[in-house]
């Protein structure tokens, strides 16, 4: 299981890294592995506002529908629009294929570091 | 296999049609379309094997087991089809003088008290088409409702988190915020969490009892007394009455609003797209705002229609798929008083001799008697061996075994939930207890041979992920 040492995660299989002024978010790979071939992907638009610990997106797979929850409180500055076409790369390259960047955040939700996450996944398994 | 469009040569006819019995008439100019659509050119023969063809590559229950969890693929006894195909039923329009359609208005009438008996519930509609069709009219009544008091506030309901997912779905299409609450560890509601959900903003809650996982929430009345007590009004999937019916009804549990799923609890054909039926029962005071009109009996002894006095509108055509109803009523009618709670107690009896029988190698995710339905995990077969739920239920097609539900619910890791219904006898439960006995052990020995399973079907593994991503949804005639 890949769990970068450089992001922070929650315990609802998301990570996250600051970014040039951004908080960009994604899916784990243990999350993408869970879901199994990703068919479709609902992000938010551009502007819109989110909040941590609440659902900001949703991910399909052939076995299962499943939101995706945001690790921040702030605005939508950015989405990665190529996923709408190819949510595949969220399997092939879950730390490289980022859902949203988050703009004006004012507060987080618990995260993890990679040693504590990787220890929620030995306790998940 | 060629589909229908492919078969066939331009200009060949049927000649099954009847001979013109009403004058001619000629549509205007306008009206007519310039091109002829491209429709199957074919012989009687050739449309007679194609589709017996494709019966033979279907799967129902008359086929073999359909262990289908959640969908309670029982047989339909061919009465029921033969009582639907009664010219008084099927050469009737719903726009006929009510004098003369008083047998069909009767059926309405027969089967509303029937299901009244079975649910605890006062007033049913047959208007929505099926099961979410039934939540979504059902939840339009507890928002009736509430307006109806003048209260605005009530915003939420309340969905524990092994509900089916057409209930948050239906409560969102009503305009709700959905408030998911965790299930306890012996996958029932978690009292504490629904006490905190709970408040002056709860709309409603929505349960289904037995369970996702098969069990019968012990708290039952409990549960329905905290939101009661908070203002909100309890909803009912009918998913899993098959359960129950004949034992437990949803009224005395405290439920004030449910849907039935004619379709699966009283036989009627389901699957491949319907039709289904997903009656509406309320409690006396809220028959008010159900949708639709309803049968009447009047001073002068007859059936008449009438609109209830505070009614939501109408949530489909006239009184919805209305065979299905008379199928439905055949279905009861056949098994009487006692057959219908005997029909519950052998799905329940069937569940748990499979249950038992699969315990030493898939222990049920929640090991306490079931109701008509379990959930095994595979997870450690998985981890063990690499074959998933997925190969396991593939490699089920080989043995003539229709898969039981996957990955559902989703609280479950590596879940396959099954479900034999009443209508299974020991023999074919057993053979399919040996089935899954066979696969446990073939992934051991060789698992390869299942990732890739089935192997004796005429398809093996659909491209699931191509077809969800490029889905063509319809043939496109090439030029």
């Amino acid at each position: 299981m890949n769990i970068p040492e450089e992001l922070k995660y929650t315990k609802s299989h998301e990570w996250v890294k600051e970014e040039d002024g951004f908080y960009v978010v994604g899916l784990t790979d243990y999350a993408q592995e869970e879901l199994s071939d990703l068919v479709f992907v609902n992000l938010p638009e551009v502007g819109d506002e989110v909040e941590a610990g609440e659902t900001f997106a949703d991910v399909e797979s052939v076995k299962a529908a499943s939101d995706v929850y945001s690790p921040v409180t702030g605005t939508v500055a950015e989405i990665n629009e190529e996923l709408l076409d190819a949510p595949e790369k969220i399997n092939e390259d879950p730390y490289g294929a980022w859902l949203i960047k988050v703009e004006n955040v004012s507060d987080t939700a618990p995260l993890m570091d990679c040693a504590e996450y990787e220890k929620l996944l030995e306790e998940e398994e | 296999m060629k589909l229908i469009f492919e078969r066939g040569q331009e200009g060949r006819h049927l000649s099954i049609l009847p001979k013109l019995d009403v004058p001619a008439y000629q549509p205007d100019e306008a009206l007519l379309r310039a091109q002829a659509p491209a429709l199957p050119e074919v012989s009687e023969t050739e449309i007679s094997r194609h589709y017996s063809a494709l019966e033979r590559r279907a799967h129902g229950v008359n086929n073999g087991f359909y262990p289908l969890g959640s969908c309670t693929m029982k047989y339909n006894p061919s009465i029921d089809e033969e009582m639907a195909a009664l010219p008084g039923f099927t050469n009737v329009h719903p726009l006929q003088a009510e004098k003369t359609v008083q047998g069909a208005l009767e059926v309405l009438e027969k089967m509303e008290e029937k299901l009244s008996a079975i649910t605890g519930l006062k007033y049913f509609t047959f208007q929505p088409a099926a099961g979410a069709h039934g939540e979504f009219t059902g939840l339009l009544v507890i928002k009736a409702y509430h307006k109806d008091r003048g209260d605005e506030a009530r915003k939420k309901i309340i969905v524990p988190d092994s509900a089916h997912g057409t209930n948050p779905a239906s409560a969102a299409m009503c305009g709700y915020e959905v408030v998911n609450i965790p299930s306890a560890s012996d996958g029932c509601v978690d009292l504490d969490a629904l006490k905190a959900a709970v408040g002056p903003d709860t709309a409603g809650l929505m349960l289904t009892n037995p369970n996702t996982v098969g069990i019968f929430d012990k708290n039952i009345e409990e549960i329905t007394r905290i939101v009661h007590e908070a203002g909100g009004l309890c909803y009912y999937d009918g998913a899993n009455l098959n359960a129950v019916m004949g034992i437990a009804r949803p009224g005395d549990m405290g439920f004030d609003v449910m849907h039935l799923n004619l379709h699966k609890t009283f036989a009627t054909p389901h699957g491949g797209g319907g039709p289904g039926s997903g009656p509406v029962g309320v409690r006396e005071d809220l028959g008010k705002f159900l949708p639709g009109f309803r049968p009447v009996r009047g001073e002068d002894g007859e059936l008449h229609l009438a609109q209830p006095e505070k009614s939501l509108g109408s949530m489909r055509s006239f009184f919805g798929n209305f065979l299905v109803v008379v199928k439905a009523l055949t279905y009861v009618t056949m098994l009487g008083r006692e057959g219908v709670l005997e029909a519950s107690r052998n799905a329940v009896l069937n569940a748990n001799y499979m249950r038992k029988a699969l315990e030493d190698i898939f222990p049920a995710a929640f090991p306490v008697t079931c109701m008509h339905e379990f959930v095994i995990s595979l997870d450690k077969l998985h981890k063990e061996t690499g074959v998933s739920a997925l190969d396991a239920a593939k490699a089920l097609l080989d043995y003539g075994i229709h898969p039981p539900t996957m990955y559902f619910p989703l609280i479950v890791h590596e879940a396959l939930m099954i479900e034999p219904t009443e209508t299974e006898t020991k023999e074919t439960m057993d053979e399919a207890i040996q089935a899954i006995r066979e696969i446990y052990e073939r992934a051991y020995s060789d698992p390869e041979s299942l990732h890739h399973a089935p192997h004796h079907t005429v398809i093996g593994r659909p491209d699931e992920v191509t077809a969800a991503r490029k889905p063509k949804l319809r043939y496109q005639k090439e030029v």
